[in-house]
């Protein structure tokens, strides 16, 4: 299996012969971006965050890298607002994509 | 190596013999043996295999897949209630082309509850992708969960088998089976190497979202690898011949060459149906049977070819599609073409109801009449 990467990252295959017999990706997920249905982004205050690591702790994907401040991986976010809504000190706004 | 055993024992032993590396099954009537004679020898530690006790059906088949996806060689077994509570992944194994066996003790669906031979439950699963195999006895039951090893874990081929022994008929009835020796059987099944499988080493998402950019193109792999496997079942049977004496196909053509009547048919009944013919021969009726082993792929050009000889023909079903007929004989009148030889749908057996000789015979019988009809029911009280 050979796979043809498109510029946005997502496999491109044009031909059955080229498929696996079973429904496996081509790659891990460093090449399977999961982000694309998301339609608000958080986005970390850092004069207001603490590097209290709740909002790591707390993201089920996980989309948030421990950090000083702590970083949202965009490429696997996927907008749930779980970090926002728990972040003890309002530290994480909520942004609407595509503006 | 020869012994005398129940057809869930030849289940079992072939597991056995096939070096089978992860069990998980859950107890179910008549399938039951099955599995308590390999979590024995599990315990015993003489098959080193891991036997995965679950809480279902469900999660055996679930257990199975996670274990077949990892590299590993895995066999289950069930029957009726318990074949339809794996139904949701009976759908998964076989749309990720894990070649799973699972050795199913037909049982009639309940209720009625019944514990008795009836092939509801596993034509039920006819369009997940698997290969269905009938069995007529005990050696085919060993014979046939081998071979399905090697037929599903071929190149091309990565599909699973439901091989199906009746309640039992053969499930609890004691016959001479020829186990062979174990070196013959490991040159014949070398161990399972999938080309794909989980590994931390390549990780990849098993059977994540599939758009209908590409989902389509994995069905269409699916019908061709029926395609293929009707080719390698007829290929490893011969092979199959060679090395162990019995060779197999996708049928079993019984004095079919010269026949006026021939009856389809599968599982137990075959061979009772096997004596009716050989009796009608002796009264001069020319009458020929018709196995049919494998259910998918459906043995399109062995029914053409043979059925297109004979004047008329009767396609006997322990199992019925209510509101239409037989399962077989359904199959079976679709591939004929307009043409083709008068057909007879007979249902018979249900629920583990005896199929005589005398039974079978009446239906050799009926066929001559020239009066074909798509459903007739054997031996129904008035």
């Amino acid at each position: 299996m050979k796979p043809k990467i498109r510029k946005d990252g997502t496999v491109a295959v044009e031909k059955t012969g080229d498929l696996p017999d079973m429904p496996v990706s081509m790659g891990s997920m460093k090449s399977n971006k999961t982000a694309s249905w998301r339609s608000i982004r958080p986005v970390i205050v850092e004069a207001r965050c603490k590097r209290c690591m709740i909002c790591w702790k707390v993201c089920p994907e996980p989309a948030i890298r421990p950090g000083d401040p702590p970083v949202v991986d965009l490429d696997y976010c996927k907008g749930c607002g779980i970090c926002i809504a728990e972040c003890p000190f309002d530290a994480i706004d909520s942004e609407k994509e595509g503006k | 190596m020869k012994k005398v055993l129940t057809g869930n024992f030849a289940a079992a032993y072939a597991a056995v013999a096939a070096r089978v590396q992860v069990i998980s099954a859950y107890p179910i009537t008549p399938q039951t043996t099955i599995v308590e004679i390999l979590s024995e020898l599990v315990a015993r530690g003489e098959l080193a295999a891991d036997f995965i006790k679950v809480e279902s059906e469900h999660s055996a088949l679930a257990a199975c897949i996670g274990a077949q996806a990892a590299g590993a060689r895995t066999f289950t077994a069930t029957s009726a209630q318990g074949l339809a509570l794996m139904h949701e992944l009976i759908h998964w194994t076989g749309r990720a082309r894990l070649p799973i066996v699972l050795a199913n003790v037909n049982r009639a669906m309940a209720p009625g509850w019944s514990i008795w031979a009836d092939a509801t439950d596993a034509v039920s699963e006819r369009d997940t992708g698997w290969m269905q195999i009938y069995c007529e006895d005990n050696q085919e039951v060993f014979d046939s969960i081998l071979m399905a090893y090697r037929i599903g874990e071929r190149e091309g081929v990565l599909l699973p088998t439901l091989v199906n022994l009746d309640a039992f008929f053969l499930s609890h009835t004691s016959q001479v089976v020829d186990l062979y020796d174990a070196e013959r059987i490991d040159a014949f099944l070398p161990p399972y190497r999938p080309a794909v499988k989980l590994d931390v080493a390549d990780p990849r998402s098993f059977g994540a979202l599939t758009s209908p950019d590409y989902y389509y193109e994995f069905s269409f792999k699916i019908q061709k690898a029926h395609e293929a496997a009707a080719q390698a079942i007829t290929e490893t049977g011969k092979e199959f011949g060679t090395l162990f004496g019995r060779s197999y196909g996708l049928t079993e053509a019984y004095r079919c060459e010269d026949a006026e009547v021939v009856l389809v048919t599968y599982g137990t009944i075959a061979g009772t149906a096997k004596v009716a013919a050989d009796r009608l021969r002796n009264r001069g009726v020319r009458a020929g049977v018709l196995k049919i082993r494998y259910f998918r792929p459906f043995p399109a050009e062995d029914v053409v070819r043979i059925l297109g000889r004979v004047k008329a023909a009767g396609v006997v079903d322990r199992a019925v599609s209510y509101g239409q007929a037989g399962p077989f004989y359904t199959e079976t009148r679709s591939v004929l073409p307009g043409a083709g030889p008068a057909l007879t749908g007979f249902i018979a057996g249900l629920g583990g109801r005896d199929v005589s000789v005398a039974d079978l015979e009446s239906m050799f019988l009926q066929l001559r009449e020239g009066k074909p009809s798509p459903l007739v029911w054997i031996g129904v009280k008035p």
